[in-house]
């Protein structure tokens, strides 16, 4: 550890900070509907997802050999640039929390590293074609491949379940369907500790490269790696409770069947997507297969609303990261005490919004009632029509038959029973 | 551009077939212990307890396997 020069040192910690975020934003994919058809208390489910993003983060050695995946030209990249990158990427990771949407964490790296490799080097360090690959169409595939699935799984699962009626055999299934939830929910926990640690330790072994500290190719020193799997363990632990409402509760009712196909069809397209060479985002599967399960349960009703905001949240993460990024590089080249004004900004910015998030904290308590209905939303739910519910009576439950407006906190009896 | 349509498609075509058949085995699982346990349907309980086990086995491979392809 010698010769780690104060740069070096803030970035390596601003790294760790990013995996922080990192972790609590997507403690929601793993957990949202885990808590939302109450198969496990919030707390349990975090601290369950926390050990297993940890023992992930310790169990692959294969480091990402390329951080951005070939998306920028990584030779020659200076320390800083990294730095301001990472300061585009939590910044845009805490806004996107503040306002409660899942938003990919890779997708806020990347934006960052682009803009600020733009800053630095112009852009022929980019390789446009690869931002396409890589991003966008993933960004579209994502929720299709894993809504489809949860869609299909759902409608198949209440098929299987047409014939069970009684209240002794419902309760029975329901249990049932929530074990086997949490065993989706923890293979998802486990590779995100795999994926996303995995990252942060790339980072922190390149800029320790770049600073001359490591030789170049060498694998992430012990320290790096309890480090890094420490910080996604402890942001998850922490929980992204705003982002976990929106997902197990916001975009539409899940009962215990249509969770179990929800967390089974991410868990699966993130694995699939991972070993055959097309990568997709953990959060964008898990939002569309949360969707597709919506949909798929017969007077089931996805809040069109919540969900456009979400799309509009993923298609802003590239450039809203970037911007800060090249901003933030910006500042970075004048100098050293660029680097200091970056860093004062970044603290100030991530105090800032978590002061507004104090105005209306979700936790633990309060993460299963129904989201009030925020300036945004009711801007949005004033020019978007309402969304086409089909209310069918489905087996013995009953469907509340109106459709509320968007979002309208309003309608206990389409809750799903969580206690 | 290079866009790997094939491995798009793959990734598709097994996330749609394995999720399917997982939640399948699963729903067919616990349905079967269900109604094992309310004993009111015609059939051997012992069958049925059976089949949902054997239900409950194929996905615990399948997990088994998942878990084999986070760490490998």
């Amino acid at each position: 550890m010698e010769h780690i020069t104060l740069l070096l040192a803030i970035v390596v910690v601003t790294a760790l900070v990013f995996d922080f975020t990192n972790g609590f934003h997507d403690t929601a994919n793993a957990m949202a509907t885990t808590i939302s058809t109450g198969a496990l208390k919030p707390k349990t489910a975090v601290a369950m997802s926390a050990v297993l993003n940890l023992v992930g983060a310790f169990l692959s050695v294969e480091v990402a050999k390329t951080i951005s995946g070939g998306i920028i030209n990584e030779n020659g990249l200076r320390t800083e640039v990294i730095f301001a990158a990472l300061v585009g990427a939590i910044l845009w990771n805490l806004l996107t929390w503040l306002v409660g949407l899942p938003s990919s964490s890779s997708h806020a790296l990347f934006g960052g590293l682009i803009g600020a490799a733009v800053m630095s080097a112009g852009w022929s360090s980019i390789n446009g074609g690869t931002v396409v690959t890589k991003v966008l169409l993933p960004a579209i595939a994502a929720p299709f491949v894993a809504g489809v699935a949860a869609l299909l799984a759902t409608k198949l699962t209440y098929r299987i379940n047409r014939k069970i009626t009684d209240e002794a055999q419902l309760k029975s299934t329901a249990k049932g369907y929530r074990a086997g939830q949490i065993a989706s929910a923890g293979l998802v926990s486990l590779a995100h500790g795999t994926n996303d640690a995995q990252k942060t330790m790339g980072i922190i072994t390149l800029a320790l490269v770049t600073g001359g500290v490591l030789a170049p190719g060498s694998n992430p020193p012990v320290w790096v790696i309890a480090s890094a799997g420490l910080a996604i363990a402890m942001g998850t632990y922490l929980g992204g409770w705003r982002i976990i409402r929106t997902m197990g509760s916001g975009l539409t009712d899940l009962k215990p069947p249509q969770g179990f196909a929800a967390q089974t069809s991410a868990a699966t397209v993130i694995l699939a997507s991972s070993h055959l060479g097309f990568s997709l985002s953990t959060t964008q599967s898990c939002s569309g297969a949360v969707m597709g399960a919506g949909l798929g349960r017969q007077g089931g009703v996805v809040r069109w609303s919540t969900a456009t905001r979400m799309f509009v949240a993923w298609g802003l993460t590239l450039p809203a990261a970037g911007l800060v990024g090249a901003g933030a590089e910006f500042l970075t080249k004048q100098g050293p005490w660029g680097v200091a004004v970056v860093a004062v900004l970044l603290v100030a910015g991530s105090g800032a919004i978590w002061l507004l998030s104090r105005r209306k904290p979700v936790d633990h308590t309060n993460v299963t009632e129904p989201e009030p209905a925020g300036v945004v939303t009711t801007a949005i739910a004033a020019v978007s029509p309402p969304p086409v519910g089909v209310n069918v009576p489905e087996l013995k439950t009953t469907i509340p038959a109106p459709v509320p407006a968007p979002d309208a906190p309003a309608d206990p009896p389409a809750r799903p029973a969580t206690v | 551009m290079n866009i790997d349509w094939a491995a798009l498609a793959s990734v598709f075509g097994v996330s749609l077939v394995v999720t399917v058949a997982l939640v399948g085995l699963f729903s067919l699982g616990i349905v079967g212990l269900a109604k094992q346990a309310s004993a009111t349907t015609s059939g051997s309980p012992v069958r049925a307890r059976a089949g949902a086990y054997a239900c409950f086995a194929l996905c615990a491979a399948a997990v088994g396997y998942g878990i084999y392809l986070i760490v490998a």
